[in-house]
């Protein structure tokens, strides 16, 4: 009752948010000038100074080459740290240099926004590291993906492109920055710790000894859920008391999360100059949440069977991997707004979830249409409603047009390219894994295939959440996810992008009466059936053969 | 090679803007405010330290009230679950062994009231909380060990009982390390 109702306040508040949020990012990357440029000019001009940056309006191809080429900067400046790590100063735990495979794992992790971490990060990464390789890789990588995002729907309204690193440099200072650095705050006041001293060492009731892992946690988590990056500072992340002291914190991580993912969506309606285009997909996306939520907390709800049977009192629900002050409610709720957001943090262990609960944030980031991470997120909506439109054309025999301009064969090639990339990145990898090291998979039967899957479609969405199970800190487990992260990431940018090239660039088509609108509640349904239909077609039978199989095998 | 010089160039001013600037200022500003919270919630006796307020620690004796299982002994070092799945036997195995430890150290309490959280393994491995409910059922038992009344052991779990957030957000909670340094102090007089 009370979990219900706190869930219900919860989404109320997200969608109170959404949208002074949306038309907040709106004026944050308008072109023209705005009141914003008073509060924020200097220190950005000071900015592209230092960074040497001209700020005018580049082409697709430029902006997506700045893209590229700056993130690939980032990524070698911070492989570069992890690999020097134990001479750099900030270490006082005296932690080692991040070995040459792991560190490339990492990197990318980090700058696509996965933040699959196949370290450790009590033993496995210095404060330094902590500092200027993580968190400013979680400030840059969601900047980079709103920038993306801003660019594509810059295209589609016909507008110049804009510029990366203006875009960049805005995402930061005006979006990023001011809200994570006060969030910080607020949570340390929660008790997450934000300290460079070292490990404390205390002296147990019972007499033994116990060394807390602490450290800068509070600025990195405030980044880690507003830029949906997800990894976290301790290892299992937002369970960790430190990481996600009570049910207030927990509450404002989830609340950040969803801020940027749910606001894009208005700010695409004002882009476009009809807010009816975004709302559409809002409430679109909004459906499917809830019914996944539903699904989550009905599994979640119900003990393991197995253990139940024993003679416990199993009124809790599912508590395998959970913390108390969370519980079943506030767990599921989670797990559902971490892979609709493609966040990535967890409060508790999905690999323990029941079967059908765990199957939730695998369809979640399957379909990587529930709302989706910064800027991205939306791309990936966009691109499945331009699929609807085009389906919606071939129906009724018309060329089909998106926002008054002709969908034709180049733009619906490089969409067929991007809808094929992801399966092909989740299903052919997991197979490999399976066929040849079955050895680091740590459940037995149906769900040791769901813990691979898992793995291949969370870096493949660029979640970074993971069945944590998995023995996945081997070479092929770093090199497979690595490569698997980095083109699920910048292959769907770029094709989205030349996609939004290619419409710009055409003449506008006066709307007539044969128009198929897509603001409207049919777009809208015609939207979610293209989404659920070219997801169930592509991964049904990898979640028969994994959750579902292990579901039906629960027995008492 | 432009875009190279001044990708290079952004990316360093970033990573001074928001890795140094950002987590400094913030440290700094958390540790001038906050000093108990900023650097862990620890809980000091004589200048020792005990423990955090918000990190479980292990209490295996019967005088103890115990925990949430923890596959890494609550090393706070690090932190971890062994992420059983539902089907995997090694978890009902465990279970079963929970049953029959309970069954042994608390016979006078069935394991019909015994709620699940204290015999599953905590997400962190550290949970510093358990469940009123996982609290009460262990009074007869800390009773008998400590040799304090059952109504006084009750008065003390429902004083450390830490309601839900606002009265609506996350579970009603016993914080374990809490609860252990009062009965302490309650077995000393």
């Amino acid at each position: 009752m009370m979990a219900g109702l706190s869930i219900a306040i919860t989404l109320l508040l997200v969608l109170l948010l959404a949208k002074p949020a949306g038309l907040y990012l709106y004026r944050a990357y308008s072109l023209e000038p705005t009141g914003l440029d008073r509060v924020f000019g200097p220190a950005e001009r000071l900015i592209y100074r230092l960074g040497g940056i001209r700020p005018g309006s580049q082409s697709w191809k430029a902006y997506a080459a700045a893209l590229i080429v700056s993130n690939g900067v980032m990524l070698l400046l911070v492989y570069a740290v992890f690999r020097t790590q134990a001479y750099l100063p900030l270490n006082p735990s005296g932690i080692a240099n991040m070995e040459p495979r792991l560190a490339f794992n990492t990197t990318i992790s980090f700058m696509t926004n996965t933040n699959l971490q196949h370290y450790s990060g009590e033993s496995g990464l210095s404060y330094l590291s902590q500092m200027i390789a993580i968190v400013f890789m979680m400030f840059v990588s969601p900047a980079t993906g709103l920038c993306a995002a801003m660019a594509f729907m810059r295209g589609l309204a016909g507008k110049p492109m804009g510029h990366f690193f203006v875009d960049l440099v805005r995402s930061i200072t005006r979006v990023l920055l001011p809200i994570a650095f006060v969030l910080a705050l607020v949570f340390v006041a929660l008790g997450v710790p934000q300290t460079l001293e070292p490990s404390a060492a205390a002296q147990t009731l019972e007499g033994g000894e116990q060394t807390i892992a602490r450290g800068p946690v509070a600025s990195l988590l405030a980044i880690k859920e507003l830029g949906n990056n997800g990894g976290g500072h301790m290892g299992v992340n937002s369970a960790h008391p430190f990481e996600n002291p009570d049910a207030i914190s927990n509450l404002l991580q989830m609340l950040l999360m969803l801020l940027v993912p749910t606001a894009l969506p208005f700010a695409y309606g004002k882009l476009v100059g009809n807010p009816k285009q975004g709302r559409v997909l809002f409430v679109s996306m909004a459906l499917l949440f809830v019914v996944m939520l539903g699904v989550s907390l009905t599994a979640e709800q119900e003990a393991n069977p197995a253990i139940a049977a024993l003679g416990y009192d199993s009124g809790q629900g599912s508590m395998e991997g959970k913390e108390t002050r969370f519980g079943v409610p506030q767990s599921a709720l989670y797990s559902v707004v971490t892979t609709a957001s493609e966040t990535g943090a967890v409060n508790s262990m999905h690999d323990s979830f029941t079967p059908l609960g765990g199957m939730v944030p695998l369809m979640n980031m399957m379909l990587n249409t529930v709302f989706g991470g910064s800027g991205v997120g939306l791309m990936n909506v966009l691109l499945y409603a331009l699929m609807a439109v085009f389906l919606s054309g071939l129906m009724v025999g018309r060329t089909p047009e998106f926002l008054g301009k002709k969908l034709e064969g180049r733009e619906m090639k490089l969409i067929a390219l991007t809808l094929l990339v992801q399966p092909a990145l989740i299903l052919l990898p997991t197979a490999a894994a399976l066929y040849a090291y079955p050895d680091t998979i740590s459940n037995p039967g149906y769900h040791g295939l769901t813990q691979a899957l898992y793995e291949f479609t969370s870096s493949a969405a660029n979640n970074g959440s993971g069945f944590e199970g998995l023995g996945d800190n081997t070479p092929f487990w770093n090199l497979s996810t690595g490569i698997v992260m980095y083109l699920g990431r910048y292959v769907s940018i770029i094709t989205l992008l030349a996609v939004a090239g290619s419409l710009a660039a055409k003449k506008a088509v006066p709307e007539t009466i044969g128009t198929f609108r897509t603001d409207s509640a049919t777009f809208g349904a015609v939207f979610l059936g293209t989404v659920l239909i070219v997801g169930a077609l592509t991964y049904f039978p990898s979640l028969v053969l994994g959750p579902i199989a292990e579901q039906l095998t629960l027995k008492p | 090679m432009q875009l190279f010089a001044s990708s290079l160039r952004i990316s360093l001013v970033l990573m001074l803007l928001c890795g140094v600037v950002y987590n400094l200022a913030a440290t700094g500003i958390a540790q001038t405010l906050m000093p108990h919270r900023a650097s862990g919630s620890l809980i000091e006796e004589d200048g020792r330290i005990v423990g955090s307020e918000l990190i479980g620690q292990t209490f295996t004796e019967p005088r103890w009230f115990h925990g949430r299982l923890s596959s890494i002994g609550y090393a706070a070092d690090g932190s971890g679950t062994p992420n059983y799945a539902p089907s995997n036997p090694d978890l009902l195995e465990r279970a079963r062994q929970s049953a029959l430890d309970w069954q042994a150290a608390n016979p006078d309490v069935p394991l019909s009231e015994v709620p699940l959280d204290l015999v599953t393994n905590s997400g962190s491995g550290l949970d510093p909380d358990i469940s009123p409910q996982g609290a009460r059922v262990q009074i007869p038992r800390v009773s008998a060990a400590t040799g304090i009344p059952q109504a006084e052991l009750e008065q003390l779990v429902e004083r450390h009982t830490a309601p839900r957030r606002l009265g609506l957000f996350g579970e009603p909670t016993v914080n374990v390390l809490e609860l252990n340094l009062a009965l302490r102090e309650a077995a000393s007089k």
